[in-house]
């Protein structure tokens, strides 16, 4: 029970800001800007109609207060939770909360990163822990790799299963005009690649590119006056059951089974009324644990499930549609990408990649080393009084 | 109330320095607590005691990490006999040979320049 209202509040403007491969000189804050200047422009709003802030980035500490410097917001409600990748769908939860309770009235949710401009290093500090970096973890990578290790172990999932995941977001990717990845992958391509952190090659890990965008929020009955339809929060539900990897309670099972039965319980659905499938695909693993964990197949199936390109674009499932964190685009956090993409699924904007008569999409963010889990499951008119 | 006058890691760490690997027990939860904590998570409640581990265990989970420099290496996670998980590595055998299930045993990595003792572990085939 989260006190949130099914269908309160809705997504009423996305943008990417640039992504990729970003100016020089570019910094987060310019990224965020940008997304939220297209944003708005989606959705034909004006910075002036801006009262709510909602952002986060690991290379600004204060980023709300660096945000509303940067766009003269002074009176603006604040919101910088920062839960790693996944904080954007938390923020969609926090940006309800606030227009439901009458705090703002549009509210933005921004990101940036120059990750791959300035390198991950100095993108991304890593804190210091006394029980973890001594053995020298290859973070977040070895995290992964070791829950990919155990499920290898528990349900026989093999190397090539993992390697479906990463070839099936290619495919997508390569339906999407602004993705990173331009050229095919095969399973044989990502068993060859650099070894990383056993199991994982380089192409079983995300991109590291720079990026950003915005996304913009209103509540229910302010959506409905504007240019485009409104996309609907049906669902939200979060957990956060760890921080490092070494307690994580068990490397098999996410937080996920909690965040998705609770945004299932909101929306009134069950895994079977999704249309679209955005899941943070930060290592092939993610796919597969999530895909178990939101109830797409049953624990332990998830490897022999995505076989098959089940979840390509020839697929009977459409998973990732904009070609995920593993061939889109990566800038050290990725939820919010995911919020963009399902919401241009459910307005028919997405072309080549489009997913026919898309009325619902669950996004499921992920942030740290499978610790903090937030799933939010959006809809269209149709899904909203179906 | 007075400043407590040691921090659970200085504790950790003096037990390392002393060859011995130490986790807390809650007797209220009646559960081991690893990392060492001032409160335990179960229960809230501050009384945690300290205890030695024999130092045997099986392995949960592996991984070896190719740096982009120097000779691959394992980081594992160890389910500690006493009941509870760490993260360490297996040493004295070939990294991509750790193999989930393995029995190990600990031993101390000594302290070497600023960097404190922390605990290894090596296979023990046969260990109970």
């Amino acid at each position: 029970m989260n006190g949130l209202k099914r269908g309160s509040a809705a997504i009423v403007g996305v943008a990417e800001s640039d992504i990729g491969s970003v100016a020089a000189g570019m910094s987060p804050l310019d990224l965020m800007a940008q997304g939220i200047h297209r944003a708005l422009r989606d959705c034909g709003l004006r910075k002036r109609d801006v009262d709510g802030v909602f952002c986060a980035t690991t290379q600004a500490r204060t980023s709300a207060m660096s945000l509303c410097e940067y766009l003269n917001l002074p009176s603006a409600y604040t919101d910088s939770t920062i839960v790693g990748g996944s904080s954007f769908e938390v923020h969609v939860a926090h940006a309800q909360a606030a227009l439901a309770a009458g705090l703002c009235n549009v509210a933005v949710i921004a990101y940036g990163s120059t990750q791959r401009t300035i390198g991950r290093r100095q993108a991304s500090a890593r804190e210091y822990n006394p029980y973890e970096t001594p053995f020298r973890p290859f973070l977040p990578a070895s995290a992964y790799a070791l829950a990919a290790s155990r499920h290898m172990q528990e349900f026989g999932t093999t190397r090539e299963q993992l390697a479906e995941v990463a070839v099936a977001a290619r495919e997508w990717a390569l339906l999407n005009p602004v993705a990173w990845e331009k050229t095919p992958l095969t399973i044989e391509d990502v068993l060859s690649a650099r070894p990383v952190s056993h199991p994982f090659t380089v192409r079983d890990c995300c991109l590291i590119t720079d990026g950003g965008g915005a996304i913009v929020m209103m509540s229910v009955d302010d959506a409905r006056s504007l240019g485009k339809p409104p996309v609907y929060v049906l669902g939200y539900g979060q957990a956060i059951t760890h921080a490092s990897i070494s307690s994580m309670p068990d490397l098999t099972f996410t937080g996920a089974r909690e965040s998705g039965a609770a945004a299932y319980k909101m929306a009134r659905m069950r895994e079977t009324d999704i249309d679209v499938v955005e899941l943070y695909d930060a290592f092939t693993i993610n796919t597969i644990l999530f895909l178990e964990d939101l109830g797409f197949c049953p624990k332990g199936e998830g490897g022999r499930f995505v076989s098959g390109g089940r979840i390509g674009p020839k697929g009977s499932l459409p998973v990732n549609t904009n070609g995920g964190g593993l061939s889109y685009c990566h800038p050290g956090m990725y939820g919010l990408f995911l919020l963009i993409e399902a919401v241009r699924q459910l307005r028919g904007e997405c072309g080549g990649r489009q997913v026919k008569q898309a009325e619902t999409a669950l996004v499921h963010g992920n942030g740290g080393v499978l610790s903090a889990q937030a799933t939010v499951i959006l809809g269209t008119q149709a899904a909203l009084t179906a | 109330m007075a400043n407590a006058t040691t921090s659970p890691l200085a504790t950790y760490i003096e037990h390392l320095e002393r060859g011995e690997l130490a986790f807390q027990f809650s007797p209220e939860a009646n559960a081991a607590i690893f990392y060492p904590r001032v409160i335990c998570p179960f229960t809230g409640s501050d009384k945690l005691e300290w205890r030695i581990s024999k130092g045997t265990g099986t392995v949960y989970a592996t991984t070896v990490v190719y740096p982009q420099k120097g000779e691959p290496y394992n980081v594992a996670l160890i389910n500690v006999d006493e009941g509870f998980r760490m993260m360490s590595r297996v040493e004295d055998i070939a990294p991509l040979d750790v193999r989930i299930g393995m029995r190990v045993k600990f031993r101390v990595h000594p302290a070497a320049d600023d960097e404190p003792p922390y605990p290894v572990f090596t296979p023990a085939e046969g260990a109970p």
